[in-house]
């Protein structure tokens, strides 16, 4: 039986179950790895080369070298993991959150100053314009 | 015998300890966030328990996907600040209550819920903010600390039931402990916030402050609130509120004692992604 999944219909959001966690296994352990000063280190001085070294999907590596937040969540990663990713090129946690809505840091920033995104039109797909 | 004395509830986001550790707190973003905190540091000086028994939970950081607990109680001696990808926050270590902790282990066990016993852990920010934010900088945290980690990273986490459930449990383990410690729990995390995806920087300041009123006057029915209103309402990262339910489960009232004394209130918006939410309830014996 398949699981129950009864948060696909929010919007923007991908909840990070078993079967992302299975999908993005290695692509956040990858991010894991980073934790490390040595391994951050070596990753940083030939990406593609590290990377090499994970079973990961090309497409995986492919959102990692290109800094797609919202790809790589689509193909397993969580966002606890890719800040990891950030941690490693001195990203701050709200530029990560800004580049994956579309916004400039500066357009998100101002949005979080004014109370954040608001929850109407935002709970549903249906709701969407 | 030792008792629970009061219980604190708290937002703990890595900014917030960034802030602090760069000495950012006087600044226009950061200074309304920590005045928010200056009634609970007194509060805390006055009120300075033995041990904290802190819920929290692990960011990615002492559990990678190679092990997920739902529950895990730290039974070492001491843990240290997590690395998280820039270095270890420039904080004490963390000196544990190995007995209680072991002792509470046993009783909530026996009492049916399933923990994990972690006697190697480092704690991140989850921990860490929150301490800092109720003792500030001092060089050795002022009480033991017995580290509390509940998965909220992969779904499905314990319900909000399971963790009211399991405060329960937490107060009779405490209460039969045989020596006269002093007790505080902490339930951390939340407010309303979403780090992931198109929807990033969701708030909810309206359900936010819901939560806080029934929190304190309606924690059973509260308890009985699904996952998926937390994710639509709160953001896929509010769903860190469960853990509240389990210090609230912890409370004097909850098990047929007086109401606590709501000691302080706070809310504001924003902390970096994130909608900053406080409490703090003493039980009324104490």
């Amino acid at each position: 039986m398949p699981l129950k999944k009864p948060y696909l219909d929010i919007p923007g959001t991908t909840i990070f179950d078993a079967d992302q966690a299975r999908k993005g296994y290695w692509l956040n352990q990858f991010c894991m790895s980073l934790m490390k000063a040595e391994n951050r280190t070596r990753f940083k001085a030939n990406e593609r080369a590290y990377l090499d070294e994970w079973p990961m999907t090309e497409a995986q590596k492919q959102a990692v070298l290109a800094r797609d937040l919202n790809q790589a969540i689509s193909l397993g990663g969580n966002i606890y993991f890719l800040a990891k990713l950030g941690a490693t090129d001195g990203t701050s946690f709200q530029q990560m959150a800004a580049s994956m809505t579309g916004m400039t840091e500066e357009q998100y920033r101002e949005m979080m100053l004014r109370g954040g995104r608001s929850p109407d039109g935002n709970r549903e797909l249906a709701e969407e314009d | 015998m030792a008792r629970i004395t009061a219980s604190v509830y708290t937002s703990h986001v890595p900014a917030i300890g960034a802030a602090l550790d760069l000495g950012k707190t006087q600044e226009p973003y950061w200074r309304p966030v920590f005045a928010g905190y200056e009634a609970s540091r007194r509060w805390f000086r006055d009120h300075r328990p033995d041990v904290v028994f802190l819920v929290y939970n692990d960011h990615a950081s002492a559990f990678s996907l190679e092990l997920v607990p739902t529950f895990a109680i730290g039974t070492g001696a001491e843990f240290h600040p997590a690395d998280e990808g820039w270095g270890p926050r420039p904080v004490p270590k963390v000196v544990g209550h190995p007995e209680l902790a072991a002792h509470i282990a046993q009783s909530v066990i026996q009492d049916e819920f399933d923990l994990t016993i972690a006697n190697k852990m480092d704690v991140d920010h989850g921990l860490t903010v929150p301490l800092s934010l109720l003792c500030g900088q001092p060089r050795e945290w002022p009480c033991r600390v017995i580290p509390f980690a509940v998965n909220v990273v992969l779904y499905p986490v314990a319900s909000g039931k399971r963790c009211f459930e399991l405060g329960k449990a937490i107060r009779r383990a405490v209460e039969s402990y045989d020596q006269p410690l002093t007790v505080q729990i902490w339930g951390t995390g939340g407010m309303s916030h979403q780090l992931q995806g198109p929807r990033a920087g969701l708030i909810n300041r309206e359900w936010d402050n819901r939560f806080l009123d029934r929190l304190i006057e309606d924690p059973q029915g509260l308890s009985q609130v699904p996952h998926i209103e937390y994710v639509r309402e709160a953001g896929s990262e509010g769903i860190e509120l469960v853990m509240w339910l389990i210090a609230r489960g912890a409370m004097a009232d909850v098990a047929g004692g007086a109401k606590p004394n709501v000691a302080h209130r706070f809310y504001h918006v924003p902390a970096s992604n994130t909608a900053v939410g406080h409490l703090v309830l003493e039980d009324q014996e104490s």
